[in-house]
């Protein structure tokens, strides 16, 4: 399974959540398969679903699903001590763990070779990570929506993408109707 | 009062509810009043960029966000602030720290701080610089000016506004 795959298997999941989706291909296969407005797509900004996920998730309370990947959480490294410190049992990081930068044409990442996402994030004291397979995740995802615990989610995949085509969506209707949903 | 009680008094005031910091030496004491402040969710963040993406996130929450950092962060949030804070247009004040002016002890600290203003003023970012302590009582007036206009506003506090090092 690529990523790709797993999105079309999870949508149905992330349907009612707020979901932060990462910058590139993952947001572009999420708005094609099922864009909803309580998604928030990254248009730029590589690194930072994970720390607006958690912004997010401190400052209210609904259920939150960061989307990102193994290539722009090594971007952000930072981010995975300040979630362990910060902990929002509302807050879901679900890294989609390819081993390569899919969105610059699958260069691969240290992630698919000597380091492990999952030891780094319990090293960093994340208390709740869990790394699966690609046919897993569903299981995982639905197990973590239904808890109240943190949970980091390192989801091993294919690597590999579809064509898909950009979001031109204005960034500030992207904002403004995700918000909308947020307060309802 | 001391001007950190009045920093933070002020930012409460506006009902500021989330602040991300990065350390600074000269921050140190409004850091310290905004950790002590039950209206306000501290958040320390390990890189700039990072604390502007909580801080974007919080803002979605319905929170009004601030972060306190170095002027040598401009460097490293440049992106961050073009393709996420204005490119969505999100409000965030920044209260920043202005190293390498006046007294500034350590050299390479000038280095940034002749890149500063230059570097905001490209990015279209509204710049105020407070040098004298009397130069605080403007900050309510800033950022509700901030929230009006949902823009990124530079606060730049030099060594003469806080008393020197």
């Amino acid at each position: 399974m690529i990523r790709s795959d797993i999105l079309r298997e999870i949508a149905p999941l992330l349907r009612d959540q707020l979901v932060i989706c990462n910058i590139g291909l993952p947001s572009q296969e999420l708005h094609l398969i099922d864009d909803q407005p309580t998604n928030f797509y990254m248009l730029g900004t590589m690194g930072l679903a994970s720390s607006i996920g958690l912004g997010l998730a401190l400052a209210q309370d609904k259920k939150v699903i960061s989307i990102d990947g193994d290539g722009s959480v090594l971007t952000n490294f930072g981010t995975l001590p300040t979630i362990a410190n910060n902990v929002a049992d509302n807050f879901i990081l679900l890294i989609i763990d390819n081993g390569s930068y899919g969105s610059t044409g699958d260069q691969p990442t240290y992630a698919g070779r000597k380091t492990s996402l999952a030891a780094v994030a319990a090293a960093c004291g994340c208390d709740n990570v869990v790394e699966c397979q690609a046919e897993e995740v569903g299981g995982v995802l639905q197990a973590a929506i239904a808890g109240d615990r943190m949970t980091i989610i390192v989801a091993k995949c294919e690597s590999g993408n579809i064509k898909v085509p950009v979001i031109t969506m204005d960034p500030v209707v992207i904002r403004n109707r995700f918000m909308d949903t947020v307060k309802s | 009062m001391s001007i950190h009680s009045k920093i933070v008094d002020d930012m409460v005031a506006n009902d500021i509810g989330f602040v991300t910091t990065v350390p600074c030496k000269q921050l140190a004491g409004v850091i310290e009043e905004v950790e002590a402040r039950p209206e306000i969710h501290h958040v320390p963040a390990n890189k700039e960029d990072e604390g502007m993406g909580l801080c974007a996130g919080a803002y979605m929450g319905g929170k009004r966000p601030a972060i306190i950092m170095q002027n040598t962060a401009i460097g490293v949030t440049i992106n961050t602030l073009v393709t996420l804070t204005q490119f969505y247009r999100m409000p965030l004040p920044m209260l920043i720290s202005y190293r390498g002016e006046l007294r500034e002890p350590v050299a390479c600290q000038a280095e940034m701080a002749v890149h500063t203003k230059a570097l905001l003023n490209q990015l279209h970012i509204p710049t105020y610089h407070f040098h004298h302590e009397a130069d605080a009582e403007e900050l309510d007036a800033i950022l509700k000016y901030t929230f009006m206009c949902s823009k990124p506003v530079a606060i730049l506090t030099d060594a003469t506004f806080w008393g020197g090092y």
